[in-house]
């Protein structure tokens, strides 16, 4: 018999699957990345459904709020529409397909969703949520006290994480572009940053009438 | 929830292909990072389906004066671990992310587009 | 912006709650959902909607990108600082059992403690990101 929240559970994955297959779908960037917030904001939704509240919370704000606005600012940067694939999705296809299959094939030997006998909930889970009330105080939400109290070497590693990153980014976006050099036709040139390939080339075609013909030596290596 | 057996399992793996299918089946590399997201966010899918405990609730302990009259039998929580450590990963997956696309930025200063066979051909 | 009436009325009027309610989150997230990663993230949340309602100038006028870096960097020194306290004291690195008399209220100061360096940590950097990507001028144009 089915009980409503797993026909909840059911419906969710299945509109989840419908917005994904939506992203590969839509050619355009800005479209793709508000069907990737609603992806976040459903998947919380779902948490709730599992219980794990303090997941949705973070998925809700994070996932929803903080990462499409930060899509949203690079989409602002470096244009909204995407190009025709080029090749063929055949082999993609194939290596999804096959990925997939030897994941389900992997699912076979794991116990049934949800069983309170499944081995996931007999390790340390029992303890934190019986022992935790004596050993770390008042402190209903277990979460929290896993977070901060039995694991806070982790979270001091994840705090140090989300520190480095944002000195990765600083250290990426904080100085202006940089001219690069580039090889083109036998000999480098320095080009502006922002420079298509289209205006590359213009540019050497209009350099090359002025030029004086290469010594025979090296035109004949050329 | 026993009655679906693994369903849950195969719907998110189904998901997670889904993100893999855009990480490698296009070229553009925002579109890429929104397929990681994707696939990201299955894989913590399936880390807190693993914490579900059938009839539980959210690990929120209840005190038993406020329980009432089912205070006689023990309540059923999920299991809080998978939640702690998912947690700690959607901040982190969000500052990574943020690392990619910056690196998208500079791509596109540098290239003068993020299309990856455009960034093949102009490389030279 | 400046003919956006509503928009800007309505950012002035929601603005304080969201402060407050991110206060909320990581006051209250002993006790329900919450703690300081959420309460980080809709704290900066409120920074992000100030900066696109009134423009990114005003936002940095409010608070600059040395400060969002400075809170980015302090964040996890306060987090390494409570475990550096519980070993001057006796116990374990990020043991709290020893920051008070009795234990368990040591391991509340503790968490206390903790959460408030991932709070400031998280909004620092998911500002100083924002400010990052906002700031920078798109070359083609």
């Amino acid at each position: 018999m089915i009980s409503p929240t797993e026909v909840v559970d059911i419906v969710l994955l299945i509109l989840l699957a419908v917005t994904g297959v939506a992203v590969i779908r839509t050619r355009n960037l800005f479209a793709a990345v508000m069907l990737a917030g609603i992806y976040s904001l459903v998947s919380a939704g779902l948490f709730v459904v599992m219980d794990a509240v303090d997941v949705a919370f973070t998925e809700a704000a994070v996932g929803a709020g903080i990462s499409t606005v930060l899509m949203l600012g690079t989409l602002a940067l470096v244009g909204y529409q995407e190009h025709e694939p080029r090749h063929t999705p055949l082999l993609p296809l194939f290596v999804v397909v096959l990925t997939g299959g030897i994941l389900v094939y992997g699912t076979t030997d794991m116990p049934p969703f949800g069983h309170p006998e499944n081995p996931a909930h007999q390790h340390v889970a029992p303890h934190y949520l019986e022992e935790s009330e004596h050993e770390v105080g008042h402190i209903p939400n277990v979460v929290t006290s896993v977070l901060a109290s039995y694991r806070g070497y982790d979270t001091m590693g994840e705090t140090a994480v989300v520190f480095t990153a944002m000195v990765g980014v600083l250290l990426l976006l904080s100085r202006g572009p940089l001219p690069r050099r580039v090889h083109h036709n036998g000999r480098w040139i320095t080009v502006r940053p922002g420079t298509t390939r289209e205006e590359l080339e213009a540019r050497m075609l209009a350099e090359s009438g002025d030029e004086p013909e290469p010594v025979d030596g090296e035109g004949a290596r050329g | 929830m026993i009655a679906l057996g693994l369903f849950n399992y195969w719907a998110v793996i189904v998901l997670m292909m889904v993100g893999f299918y855009t990480l490698i089946a296009r070229g553009n590399l925002v579109k890429k990072l929104i397929g990681l997201n994707i696939f990201q966010t299955s894989v913590i899918l399936m880390y807190v389906s693993f914490g579900k405990v059938e009839g539980g609730t959210a690990p929120i302990l209840i005190e038993a004066a406020e329980h009432g009259a089912e205070a006689a039998e023990p309540i059923l929580y999920s299991n809080p671990i998978p939640h702690v450590l998912m947690l700690t990963a959607i901040v982190v997956g969000v500052a990574t992310l943020a690392l990619g696309l910056s690196l998208v930025v500079r791509i596109k200063e540098a290239f003068g587009t993020v299309e990856e066979d455009e960034i093949q051909s102009a490389s030279l | 912006m400046d003919d956006r009436v509503i928009l800007r009325v309505g950012a002035k009027i929601l603005i304080p709650f969201i402060l407050i309610f991110a206060l909320y989150v990581q006051f209250h997230g002993d006790y329900g959902p919450g703690g300081g990663f959420q309460a980080g993230v809709i704290f900066a949340a409120a920074f992000v909607l100030y900066a696109l309602v009134f423009g990114l100038g005003n936002a940095i006028k409010v608070l600059p990108p040395k400060a969002a870096y400075f809170c980015g960097a302090f964040g996890v020194l306060l987090f390494v600082g409570v475990g550096y306290a519980s070993m001057a004291l006796g116990g374990e690195f990020l043991n709290y059992s020893v920051l008070a008399h009795d234990p368990t209220h040591g391991q509340h100061y503790g968490i206390i403690g903790v959460e408030l360096g991932v709070l400031i940590t998280v909004f620092g950097v998911m500002v100083a990101l924002f400010y990052a990507f906002a700031g920078r001028r798109r070359l083609d144009r």
